[in-house]
């Protein structure tokens, strides 16, 4: 196999798993439109990125944060619906970005591969951040999956009980900015969500307890991408996107398997 | 009493004194002033909107009061039933593991603790699936594991049939003699809820009257506030608690209308 592929393989892969856990919480705590506003930020972080002369991935991350952190302050204030400042903040945000890299007349970036994914580009260092930072992620997220699932079910009750639910929301808050930032490289800013959703979705109906459809999840996100790369490959479409139509196609398909019970 | 901590009934348990709350200029609760014992049902009964759940959010510690102060017994456990869960279909969770997720260590297995509340057969159903009464008696069941002192309860009997309510209240009642832990509840319906409390608050905002049930429904504040045929008609069927059911039966429907027009 060409060395790219693999590498194009294991950046794949390593997105898929940490992606369906976090994908099952997007989806039980319906966190699907605050997910795509931290992704749309992120032509801003390559813009922080070029200005600082940092790593790219890492200016994306910083940009994520920053946004998750207004975004959880912000929603205290009483005057707007939070899916109205969700749209001002993402728009905002992927329009900000675009008019800053305008600016910048020494850059010039392939647009496209940041809004759609370029995973055939996915390099050694790129593989680093992939599997550090989503290792991380996993780790922060199994650290704090038990509360976590009981703020799921209702915040006042686990605020009772004795867990600290803001500290919590925060570290959770952030390690979604922090798995938004790699899984950029494989399936683009304007498909992270999808790739949080779907295979969390498609795993809902094999899944009896929240870990059997976390894992689930990761095992369907796994073999989306595989199909994705092996038809982006056979028929020369963009590698993004049809990782996403495998999943698409994927969900559809459990949609209409029978019910065991 | 059988698991009950302490038994000094004199000092409350919780008291709340004077409390404010304004949210961006709307006054929602004006110098309340309430205490809790232990072993006591206090009910707080008023019409939608007179900020009962608002009162419950502040005894709980979840609301700071804009003035006021909440005070809370040292080394108490408190106990928290809310009306309903917003839990996502696609979210698998049954009651057993619901239960497996609260922070106790009980000796009881989860079984035995539903078989007390009388919602053994639901320990394996998705949370969602449940019925008002059932998610009542399981969320009851969860808040029992934590062995508290004080027990709060938003509403246990929204949503559940009269059938269902009385016994929801026989429940709640015998949680009070079985273990000795103060019972703070809200409630909009005012019949079945008045026979199976000691005192009652009457709350618009302020507290327009508190007593035993007998003593508010009396009151001329009470009256206002839920108009004369409902505080008549209360009184008949406090009166008349140790008749049959159909009776119960027939008084609730009436009430029922009369609340709405009241409501």
């Amino acid at each position: 196999m060409d060395d790219f592929l693999l590498r194009a393989l294991l950046g794949g892969l390593g997105v898929a798993l940490v992606a369906g856990p976090f994908g099952s919480f997007v989806v039980w705590r319906r966190l699907a439109y605050f997910g795509d506003t931290l992704a749309h930020s992120a032509l801003l972080g390559v813009a922080l990125g070029f200005l600082l002369h940092i790593n790219l991935t890492l200016g994306i991350f910083l940009i994520c944060q920053m946004l998750a952190i207004l975004l959880f302050v912000s929603q205290y204030q009483r005057q707007l619906a939070s899916d109205t400042l969700l749209g001002i903040f993402s728009h905002g945000a992927l329009s900000l970005g675009l008019v800053a890299l305008a600016f910048m007349d020494n850059v010039r970036i392939d647009l496209v591969s940041y809004l759609f994914g370029d995973i055939l580009a996915i390099g050694y260092s790129d593989l680093f951040w992939i599997y550090g930072a989503g290792g991380v992620a996993l780790l922060g997220l199994i650290w704090i999956w038990k509360p976590l699932l009981s703020i799921t079910i209702h915040e006042d009750l686990a605020r009772v009980e004795g867990i600290p639910v803001d500290r919590i929301n925060w570290l959770f808050l952030g390690l979604i900015a922090l798995i938004v930032a790699i899984m950029m490289k494989v399936v683009g800013m304007l498909l992270v969500t999808a790739l949080l959703i779907i295979p969390a979705a498609t795993a809902r109906r094999f899944a009896n307890t929240p870990e059997s459809m976390a894992l689930i999840a990761m095992l369907i996100g796994g073999v989306s991408v595989v199909l994705g790369l092996l038809g982006s490959f056979q028929y020369d479409t963009p590698s993004g996107p049809t990782i996403v139509v495998a999943g698409c196609i994927l969900f559809i398909g459990s949609i209409l398997l029978p019910k065991r019970h | 009493m059988l698991t009950s901590k302490k038994q000094d009934t004199s000092q409350p348990l919780l008291t709340l004194t004077s409390v404010n709350l304004t949210i961006s200029g709307r006054s929602l609760l004006e110098s309340v002033d309430l205490e809790l014992h232990r072993g006591e049902i206090v009910t707080v009964v008023g019409p939608n909107g007179a900020g009962k759940t608002t009162l419950l959010r502040v005894a709980l510690g979840l609301q700071k009061p804009t003035s006021g102060a909440v005070t809370i017994a040292s080394n108490i456990t408190i106990g928290y039933v809310p009306q309903k869960l917003h839990i996502d279909p696609t979210f698998p969770i049954t009651v057993r593991r619901f239960l497996a997720l609260a922070k106790a260590h009980n000796k009881h297995s989860f079984e035995s603790l539903l078989k007390d509340v009388g919602a053994e057969h639901v320990i394996d159903s998705p949370l969602q699936n449940l019925s008002g009464g059932e998610l009542q008696r399981v969320l009851m069941a969860r808040a029992l594991m934590r062995d508290p002192d004080i027990l709060v309860l938003d509403e246990p009997v929204q949503g559940v049939d009269v059938h269902g309510q009385v016994e929801l209240y026989d429940l709640i009642s015998r949680v009070r003699t079985e273990r000795g832990c103060a019972i703070l509840m809200v409630s909009h319906d005012l019949h079945l809820v008045m026979a199976s409390t000691d005192r009652v608050f009457c709350l618009n905002k302020h507290i327009c009257c508190s007593g035993t049930p007998e003593v508010v429904v009396n009151d001329p504040a009470y009256t206002a506030l839920f108009g004369p045929y409902a505080a008549r008609h209360l009184a008949i069927y406090v009166h008349d608690k140790e008749h049959q059911h159909d009776h119960d039966h027939n008084h609730e429907c009436c009430g029922d209308g009369e609340h709405n027009h009241n409501g």
